[in-house]
């Protein structure tokens, strides 16, 4: 047993801080502290840095642009840079319908969509959810009928994370009534600029609109959009849920909470000394970073044990946990600000506001962030979801 | 990164299970309770034959040289089948503050008697008044001419019942509450003025309050420095602590085991019970309080043996809270699922359920070590 990062694995890890140091945009991870909203630019911006690299799509097979990294260094390149305050990667092109085109698609497929996502000029949103279907999602409504060369498809999809600035939708849509639900769905690839599209926001609790609907309407997809097999659908969408490796638990984030919450504590005061002076407060942030520095272990274990075998409970076990701590520590660092939590700020959330925003600096994002942070627990496979999974493996019955 | 046993830890883990195996079944083990004498001597001869009681030692001793992780290798095992041998108390804490701290006389004297098999020994370091506080000692050792007089009281002292010899800590300096002015003294048992109330602990371990009264010890019972004991305290109670968190994960398991099978087994209405959406994630929930503690075993383990004060506290303490929290909630859970069976003394859940208390309450319990892992990581 040896819990330490072997020196290969620390070599790389200097030389991920080294491109960080040199090729992240410092506005961005300014904005991250402060807890501003980016802007799509922002995203191009620092998957430019990386595609110039060659690091834009490390879990990709060599021959497209991989980086051949292990799960422990992809890993490590997360943690790396989340410690810098960059934007989680947007992972609709490169981590979710990439690795489907690549896995199941056809040549002329991967020639078109690969070096799009990786240049930038598709951007992509994932169809998958519906108002009727949503932790059931084999229950999907929409459908797409052939018509001649093209598929028409007539549904609408909800929860649309990045719909206002995706010009690509890669869909679940319904192609055989016939069969069990599972068996009639297929896997569509729709321009977004087809006539028939269209994108609604939805303003959530905390204040943003990071999701839409997206309505199809007769919407004419030529034939050869689609992914794979006629009615093979549900087989390449769980394929590309369980395609996540690295990422389920959240580690680096973590850290970066904690650092932003330990921050906060020493700003707030209560009984005239530091919050985290405070038994009480010190007893809650220890329990968290207790339970922080257990998932990382656990994540480690997983890395280090499954490799990229399948992850199997384990990454619904790793999900569950840093799904929860991330709205912990949203939770905390909220306490820990007091009443200047309450104010409903969203001014100096954006990244061009001049004003005077009410209370301390670190103020302004922190009821946004937590109410944002509900979604973890049900999105990518809500927490019950997990642990049917968990328990479906272990008990068989 | 490696969270694996080594081939070796592998084949010791498996001839220590086999053993346990074949010794103790439920009934053996009560009667060892119930009867006397709390433990199986026979049980502790085969430990020294298998080099258990020679593990943590240097070879030069006769010892096997292994590591703090070795030392959890052996407790998962310990926990998982309710071994009662003194193994903690003589091996990890007694051994533990011989080798930080022993004279070459005591370990020479000492550490070949506890090798092979024909010394027991216990550390003495709570007291009725001072909960978990190892710095708030009253018990007082006195100089008279070459020799100490040593008074007072030691609390629910592990395996205190059958060592032969105390290592037991005494004031010789400074006030009632401090880390300075601590020394180490190493007792016999049956000396002159040491009188103990001997106890079976809730899973059925023997501990005692042991009294001492005008004790005389020779200056050679001094173990390690004058007055300078805190450091080698904190480490034997962190390895202490290590040990027994890892006793209470091979319990966990076992407490998981016997609610997966149950739910597998157990009908009502008309489908075994584990088809409940309910109790299906209650199991989720314990199964995932598990691994989480796994992992801080390794890490707790991994870090008893170091002198890094701090980080080996912060670990220690961090598997404490964990398991004292997640894994006290999973045996609350166990009973409930359980239901009734799991409230009669005859099946043997209640039995992993009290190893596991034994673990999180001694050398400090949650609020001990949340209080703890805050001032090592938030004061400067």
């Amino acid at each position: 047993m040896d819990l330490n990062y072997s020196a290969e694995d620390e070599a790389f890890r200097q030389e991920v801080r080294t491109f960080l140091e040199e090729k992240f945009p410092k506005d961005i991870g300014d904005k991250t502290r402060a807890g501003k909203r980016y802007s799509n630019i922002d995203n191009g911006r620092w998957q430019a840095a990386l595609y110039e690299n060659g690091w834009d799509v490390p879990s990709w097979p060599v021959e497209h642009g991989g980086t051949n990294w292990t799960p422990v260094q992809a890993d490590i390149f997360d943690e790396e840079c989340f410690a810098v305050g960059a934007p989680r990667m947007v992972p609709f092109g490169t981590r979710l319908v990439g690795p489907v085109i690549i896995n199941f698609g056809s040549d002329a497929q991967k020639k078109k969509y690969l070096p799009a996502i990786r240049n930038g000029d598709h951007f992509w949103c994932q169809g998958f959810s519906e108002p009727g279907a949503g932790s059931d999602l084999a229950s999907l409504k929409t459908r797409a009928v052939l018509d001649g060369d093209e598929w028409v498809v007539n549904g609408q999809k909800t929860w649309t994370s990045s719909a206002q600035y995706a010009n690509w939708i890669f869909c679940l849509v319904r192609t055989n009534t016939e069969v069990k639900n599972q068996e009639g769905i297929s896997f569509l690839l729709i321009d977004m600029a087809t006539p028939g599209v269209t994108v609604r926001p939805i303003v959530l609790i905390s204040g943003e609109a990071p999701v839409n609907e997206v309505f199809l309407e007769d919407v004419r997809v030529p034939k050869e959009n689609l992914v794979g097999e006629v009615d093979m659908g549900w087989t390449y969408a769980k394929f590309l849920l369980g395609n996540e490796r690295t990422g389920i638990a959240g580690v680096g984030a973590g850290k970066a909470d904690l650092v932003e919450l330990k921050r906060i504590a020493r700003v707030e005061r209560k009984n005239g000394k530091p919050m985290i002076e405070d038994p009480l407060f010190q007893a809650r942030l220890a329990r968290l970073e207790i339970d922080l520095k257990a998932l990382e272990l656990t994540n480690m274990r997983m890395l280090s044990e499954v490799g990229d075998g399948n992850p199997g409970a384990f990454a619904s076990m790793l999900k569950i946990r840093g799904s929860e701590l991330q709205q912990r520590f949203s939770e905390l660092q909220m306490e820990a600000t007091g009443a200047y939590a309450l104010p409903w700020q969203q001014g100096p959330l954006e990244a061009d506001w001049n004003g005077k925003a009410v209370g301390p600096d670190h103020a302004a994002p922190r009821a946004p962030l937590y109410y944002d942070r509900r979604k973890t627990t049900i999105y990518g496979g809500s927490t019950e979801v997990q642990k049917n999974i968990i328990t479906k493996a272990l008990l068989g019955l | 990164m490696d969270f694996g046993y080594s081939e070796e830890q592998v084949l010791f883990s498996n001839s220590l299970q086999k053993l346990l195996s074949d010794s103790y079944n439920v009934d053996v083990r009560r009667a060892l309770v119930e009867d006397g004498p709390g433990y199986s001597e026979d049980v502790w001869k085969a430990f020294a034959e298998m080099g258990l009681l020679a593990l943590p030692f240097p070879e030069d001793m006769g010892g096997l040289d292994g590591t703090s992780v070795d030392t959890m290798v052996v407790a998962i095992e310990l926990g998982r089948h309710l071994a009662l041998e003194p193994y903690v108390p003589t091996v990890v804490m007694a051994g533990g503050a011989l080798k930080l701290a022993g004279t070459d006389a005591q370990k020479t004297d000492l550490i070949e008697k506890i090798i092979s098999g024909d010394l027991k020994m216990a550390v003495a370091l709570t007291e009725p008044g001072s909960r978990f506080d190892m710095a708030d000692v009253t018990t007082r050792a006195t100089a008279d001419g070459d020799d100490y007089i040593i008074s007072g009281s030691k609390s629910v002292v592990l395996g205190g019942d059958l060592a032969d010899k105390i290592i037991v800590s005494a004031r010789t300096s400074g006030d009632t509450h401090g880390e300075g002015g601590l020394t180490l003294f190493i007792v016999d048992a049956d000396a002159d003025g040491v009188s103990r109330e001997t106890y079976a602990l809730l899973d059925g371990r023997g501990g005692a309050d042991i009294h001492f009264e005008n004790v005389r010890v020779p200056a050679s019972a001094v173990l390690g420095t004058l007055d300078q004991a805190w450091s080698v305290m904190e480490h034997v109670a962190d390895q202490a602590s290590a040990a027994l968190c890892a006793e209470s994960l091979g319990a966990f398991a076992k407490v998981n085991e016997l609610t997966l099978e149950y739910l597998k087994v157990r009908e009502q209405f008309g489908r075994p019970i584990g088809k409940f959406q309910v109790l299906q994630h209650h199991m989720a929930d314990m199964v995932i309080e598990y691994e989480h503690a796994q992992s801080l075993v390794c890490q707790s383990s991994m870090l008893a043996d170091s002198v890094d004060a701090v980080e080996r506290g912060k670990a220690v303490s961090s598997t404490k809270v964990y398991l004292g929290e997640g894994g006290h909630k999973s045996c609350q859970s166990a009973i409930q699922m359980h239901g009734g069976i799991g409230m009669t003394a005859e099946y043997e859940l209640g039995d992993f359920v009290k190893r596991m208390a034994i673990s999180e309450v001694l050398f400090g319990d949650v609020d001990h070590h949340l209080v703890r892992f805050g001032k090592l990581s938030y004061l400067d």
